[in-house]
């Protein structure tokens, strides 16, 4: 675990031979450090130069940099237009509806797969499936297969249990999106919270268990506090990821009706390849860059902890 | 704290159960696959049905499929080892010739990982254009290799990391150079690692989906670009027909997937978790 571990390896007293062998075998990775800046970096500069301007690519005439005026133009364009904070609403909507239920869901399997039984293998293997699915086959299975009104599974169950059927997708738009991305998610909770369960010393609960603490006790008092860092760790990773949730829109709603289910990379998506707006279209990704770029500092936050709590 | 006998039977049945509930939407996608169209839309649904190949002979082994399955092959394959490339020797360097801006540099190349794609979109697109990597499958392989890159070296510096010195030092006493102290020391205990690597780095790039559908449009367009023209009820394809294309879709990542499982904590948390 490289951040955790943090020792550093190789003999400190070297002959002058070894350590110009050593000097030279730690620039290996500037190649990959390089490569990481170049396709990395010179996008996220351009982006805000591409905030400077009013380009529209049906006009090239609009190409170029228009100064302090325009970015200010371009952020008071999209920040009073109404349109805005619906995109931002729905975008934070979505993840914490999804980590929410991915975390309740998670959790139960994860306590579920704790200790071995018969088949602990086959129920692992096929709970962690959902996540390798492509995102957007999953979002055509579940949109044509599983919830059309007039053959799907959703439709046989609603009959089953004497109910009329309605196409989910129509009738709940955003609720659709949040079943079927935390249909996705659950393993990704499941996995983190199981090894975090998985981590815990057998003779902690076992003195509990013999001092009396029942299953909540127990829970309460000893798993859970002990499963902190691993829940962190899970919620800031899957907001990171979830904040750019596309495909499943793409595919189940196309981020309508209206703008009702459109996130903050649909919304960018619209701006930039039906609109063709790149300079307006940039000003949301200065946006949707620092929004991630918040949870991400908490993340490197929680790694740094925990690297001096095991150190 | 031990479970009885029926406790035990009890807690596999029910985990079993669940799990399969989970399962199923992907098990019904398959099982559609093997009906005939009529019967793939009949109502009730039909659980029992006599199987049929025509769907996966007509939609999968005719038909566009296979070109955009040859684009998510080389795409996947050209990322994949591009990233292995680059992060190998990069990782050999973060774990055994640390200095103080390792851990820094260690925590940057995560952070890029994580920025958001729709972030960069637009610079990307003018980018592509500009270079004629628009729709090529060169455009990818250097944009998913970038991608995958951050994975390859947190995973690999982890693995490298567990690897006790004395090995490398008793090799190098041998005379051994840069290049025989990886293939005879580091390689054959990296081994399963290095294959849990490139298998996360082969799922994710398989299943990526935004980059692609913004920098291609036909020639170059990978297998999820084709699946997303489902969106369209039924797009260009039937029920039965589109559930074996994503069935298709579908077996390649979960074979590798299920090979992971022990690494994919690690590799999905960046090796935060172990």
């Amino acid at each position: 675990m490289a951040i955790t571990s943090g020792t550093g390896t190789g003999p400190s007293t070297q002959p002058a031979a070894r350590r110009s062998r050593r000097d030279a075998r730690r620039f290996l990775s500037s190649p990959a450090l390089i490569y990481l800046i170049l396709v990395t970096q010179v996008p996220f500069a351009l982006t805000i130069w591409l905030a400077f301007t009013n380009w529209n690519l049906l006009r090239p005439a609009s190409a170029g940099f228009n100064g302090l005026g325009q970015i200010v133009r371009n952020f008071r364009r999209i920040l009073t237009n109404p349109d805005f904070l619906l995109v931002i609403w729905n975008t934070i909507y979505l993840t914490v509806a999804v980590v929410l239920i991915t975390f309740i869901l998670g959790m139960l399997f994860a306590i579920l797969l704790e200790k071995p039984f018969p088949g602990r293998a086959l129920a692992r293997t096929l709970l962690i499936s959902p996540f390798l699915l492509m995102p957007v086959a999953s979002a055509v299975l579940w949109k044509n297969l599983m919830l059309d009104p007039s053959f799907g599974l959703s439709a046989w169950a609603m009959q089953l249990f004497g109910l009329q059927s309605v196409y989910l997708v129509q009738e709940a738009p955003m609720l659709s999106i949040i079943a079927i991305v935390s249909w996705q998610w659950t393993p990704f909770v499941m996995l983190i919270l199981l090894a975090g369960l998985q981590s815990l010393p057998a003779d902690t609960r076992e003195a509990a268990w013999l001092d009396g603490a029942g299953p909540v006790t127990m829970f309460r008092f000893i798993i859970l506090p002990h499963l902190r860092r691993f829940i962190e760790i899970a919620v800031l990773l899957e907001v990171i990821f979830l904040l750019n949730i596309f495909g499943e829109i793409f595919v189940i709603t196309s981020g309508g009706p209206g703008l009702q289910t459109t996130n903050l990379p649909y919304q960018i998506y619209l701006e930039a390849f039906s609109r063709w707006n790149l300079g307006t279209a940039s000003t949301y990704g200065i946006v949707a860059i620092v929004l991630a770029n918040l949870v991400i500092i908490a993340f490197i936050q929680v790694l740094r902890q925990k690297r001096k709590e095991m150190a | 704290m031990k479970r009885s006998r029926t406790q035990t039977i009890l807690w596999s049945a029910g985990t079993l159960l669940a799990a399969l509930l989970m399962f199923f939407p992907i098990l019904w996608m398959a099982l559609t696959s093997l009906k005939t169209e009529s019967a793939a839309i009949t109502f009730p649904p039909q659980f029992v049905f006599t199987p049929t190949l025509e769907n996966w002979r007509a939609a999968v082994f005719n038909g566009p499929v296979i070109e955009f399955m040859q684009n998510t092959v080389i795409i996947t394959v050209g990322a994949t080892l591009l990233a292995l490339l680059l992060g190998i020797p990069a990782s050999y360097a973060m774990a055994f010739y640390r200095t103080r801006r390792t851990d820094s540099s260690m925590i940057w190349i995560m952070s890029t990982r994580m920025l958001p794609p729709a972030g960069v979109i637009v610079p990307l697109f003018i980018l592509f254009r500009d270079l004629s990597l628009l729709d090529t499958h060169l455009g990818l392989i250097l944009l998913f290799g970038a991608v995958n890159l951050p994975l390859v070296i947190w995973m690999v510096v982890g693995f490298m990391e567990d690897i006790p010195i004395a090995l490398m030092e008793a090799a190098r006493l041998d005379g051994a150079g840069l290049w025989q102290e990886f293939r005879s020391v580091l390689l054959p205990l990296l081994g399963p690692g290095l294959a849990a690597t490139a298998l996360l780095s082969f799922i994710f790039t398989w299943n990526e989906f935004f980059l692609a559908v913004n920098l291609t449009t036909r020639a170059a367009s990978p297998l999820s670009v084709y699946v997303s023209t489902f969106k369209a009820a039924q797009g260009d394809l039937f029920i039965a027909k589109m559930s074996a294309v994503a069935t298709a879709t579908a077996i390649p990542v979960l074979l590798a997937g299920w090979f992971a499982q022990r690494k994919l904590v690690s590799g999905l948390t960046m090796g935060a978790v172990k």
